[in-house]
């Protein structure tokens, strides 16, 4: 009767609190101040996400809430800032769009609060429950941001086209969801692990549905299909958002589901993993080739990256998901710089998005080509930048589990996307220089020069975040 | 003939069937699919109720109520987008949604 009165035990998600009552307080200024309030409502919005992030690492240990279906551990929190750091700079990439006069919208920020909100709900989910409760705050705030450019066909298309396949991935994780509870009895991850043992065949149906709708929201091949014309049509800052923190959301409750929930029958599930995965790595390989907007190129390199990522997870090992972790921070942290970049891409009569009009760029802005081509060599996988030591890690927790088909198949398909990464960097070093781009803005500087440095130098010091992905991947086992 | 957990799993797998063919059979209207979406996250419903009763679980109807709550959230959501997209477009055809080839 008493415990009834209780006030519950909410120190594991104080992060998410603080983050939902700033997105309401935030929104009540815009409501009030009208779109002048914008610069004001992204600079609280940054630090409130950079708060979360603080508050994030002040927890430590293993707490739980909600009688167990949210949880903060190791793995949690080191997913929770690379999602983060991934909104935060999203947001202070914006800040040139959002400033034209036509398109002062405070709700951004809020928008993106909120699905940073679902994003860290999703990533400590230990039940369905939440899991499907943080996967649709993200998805729902997801949509409306695609279609944030309210006035623009091309927006407004992405985000119904985003909606609507969307909308069904989520059906299909739901009706995966309900047999996997109809056929275990429990929507707890942990419980769901102790009556899986067994396998059977309801249970594989569901499994098979419910990762259908994780692969929709990494957006691996075969349900990769919305990727390049949401990308494309949707405003490059919105795009850069959802080429960063969704897919670690995504991506973390892809692992921790997998491990937590169904270690049982890995090897039913491996066998759908290792095929998506060389699916993807192929079509990213493939695909990205014929393509003439950055936006598209971006969309098929994200697809193949998440390919590479599904390896780690593919092997099913402690290995696996450390590499995984590692893969997909320093995915995070070369997507930004390429956005920075591509939103840098402007001349004066508005933003281009041809791979063409990066036509000779050493000779007109030297340092942003620099960065722009070591981005690109570190997503070719080039030693001894960034990108290399994700694929390293991932291959090896491959090889490691006996899966070397898989990792065989990964490095050639990393090959034949290194042929579209480096075309890039041969139009911007020995091309006729085209139209030279606007200046770049401070904001924009910082961010790829951040990105560039980090993935320049990298290997001289790997071991901080090497050795909190190795913490973070102990915490699922 | 008594009515037991398969009546009910069969119904439910048949509306989401339903579902998702009037996602990718319709060529005619965006409302259908909000239709069609609607019609799957029922399904799941049905799926949930019959084996929360099944199990003697209350978890399944607790899922059940949060999922319609999250459904009409989805509906307005979706309709919000619907009607800035008509206002660009003027046209909801599916094949008018067709700017960007993928």
């Amino acid at each position: 009767m008493n415990q009834a009165l209780q006030f519950p035990a909410l120190q594991a998600l104080y992060p998410e609190i603080l983050l939902v009552v700033g997105a309401m307080a935030l929104l009540m200024l815009g409501v009030f101040r009208g779109d002048r309030s914008t610069g004001a409502v992204n600079g609280f919005a940054v630090l409130l996400l950079v708060a979360a992030g603080i508050l994030v690492c002040l927890q430590d240990g293993t707490a739980s809430a909600f009688h167990g279906s949210f949880v903060s551990d190791p793995f949690a929190r080191f997913l929770k800032v690379v999602a983060l750091i991934g909104s935060a700079v999203t947001i202070v990439l914006a800040t040139e769009f959002l400033s034209a006069p036509h398109r002062q919208r405070y709700e951004f920020a809020i928008l993106i609060m909120l699905a940073t909100a679902g994003m860290m709900v999703l990533i400590s989910a230990t039940d369905l429950i939440a899991l499907y409760l943080g996967l649709e705050l993200m998805s729902l705030s997801l949509y409306v941001i695609a279609a944030l450019d309210r006035d623009s066909l091309r927006s407004t298309e992405a985000g119904l086209k985003y909606f609507v396949l969307g909308a069904l991935s989520s059906g299909m994780l739901l009706y995966g969801s309900s047999l996997v509870y109809g056929f275990t009895g429990t929507v707890e991850f942990a419980g769901i692990a102790k009556a899986a043992q067994n396998g059977g065949l309801g249970l594989t149906f569901g499994l098979v549905f419910l990762f259908a709708g994780l692969c929709f929201k990494v957006s691996a091949v075969p349900f990769h299909m919305w990727t390049p014309d949401v990308y494309e049509g949707a405003p490059t800052p919105v795009t850069a958002f959802f080429a960063s923190a969704p897919k670690v959301a995504a991506m973390s409750v892809f692992v921790r589901a997998s491990m937590t929930a169904f270690p049982g029958i890995a090897e039913q599930w491996q066998q759908i993993i290792v095929f998506v995965s060389i699916a993807s790595m192929v079509l990213g390989g493939f695909a990205g080739i014929g393509q003439t907007n950055i936006k598209r190129l971006m969309a098929y390199s994200s697809i193949g990256n998440m390919g590479y990522a599904l390896i780690g997870l593919a092997a099913g090992s402690p290995d696996g998901v450390q590499s995984v972790l590692i893969y997909v921070s320093l995915y995070v942290a070369m997507t930004l710089g390429m956005f920075a970049c591509i939103i840098a891409m402007r001349r004066a009569d508005g933003p281009v998005e041809k791979i063409a009009d990066l036509a000779g760029l050493a000779r007109t802005k030297p340092a942003m080509a620099f960065f722009l081509a070591m981005l690109l060599f570190s997503l070719a996988g080039v030693p001894p930048l960034a990108g290399f030591f994700g694929k390293f890690y991932v291959f090896l927790a491959a090889m490691k589990a006996g899966l070397y088909t898989l990792a065989i198949l990964g490095v050639l398909a990393s090959v034949v996307a290194a042929y579209y990464y480096l075309a890039i960097v041969k139009i911007m070093y020995f091309d006729e220089p085209a139209t030279p781009f606007e200046p770049m803005r401070g904001e924009l500087k910082t961010v790829l020069a951040v990105s560039g440095l980090f993935v320049l130098l990298f290997f001289v010091y790997p071991a901080p975040l090497v050795e909190a992905a190795a913490a973070a991947a102990k915490s699922l086992f | 003939m008594t009515i037991g957990l398969g009546h009910y799993l069969s119904v439910a797998a048949i509306l989401f069937t339903l579902g998702i063919f009037g996602i990718f059979l319709n060529r005619k209207n965006v409302i259908v699919i909000l239709m069609s979406i609607e019609l799957i996250l029922l399904a799941v419903n049905i799926n949930m109720v019959a084996f929360s009763t099944h199990l003697g679980d209350l978890v399944g109807q607790v899922f059940a109520l949060l999922i319609l709550t999250v459904a009409a959230a989805e509906a307005a959501i979706g309709l919000a987008i619907l009607v800035v997209f008509f206002r660009n477009r003027g046209s909801i055809a599916v094949e008018d949604v067709n700017l960007m080839k993928g």
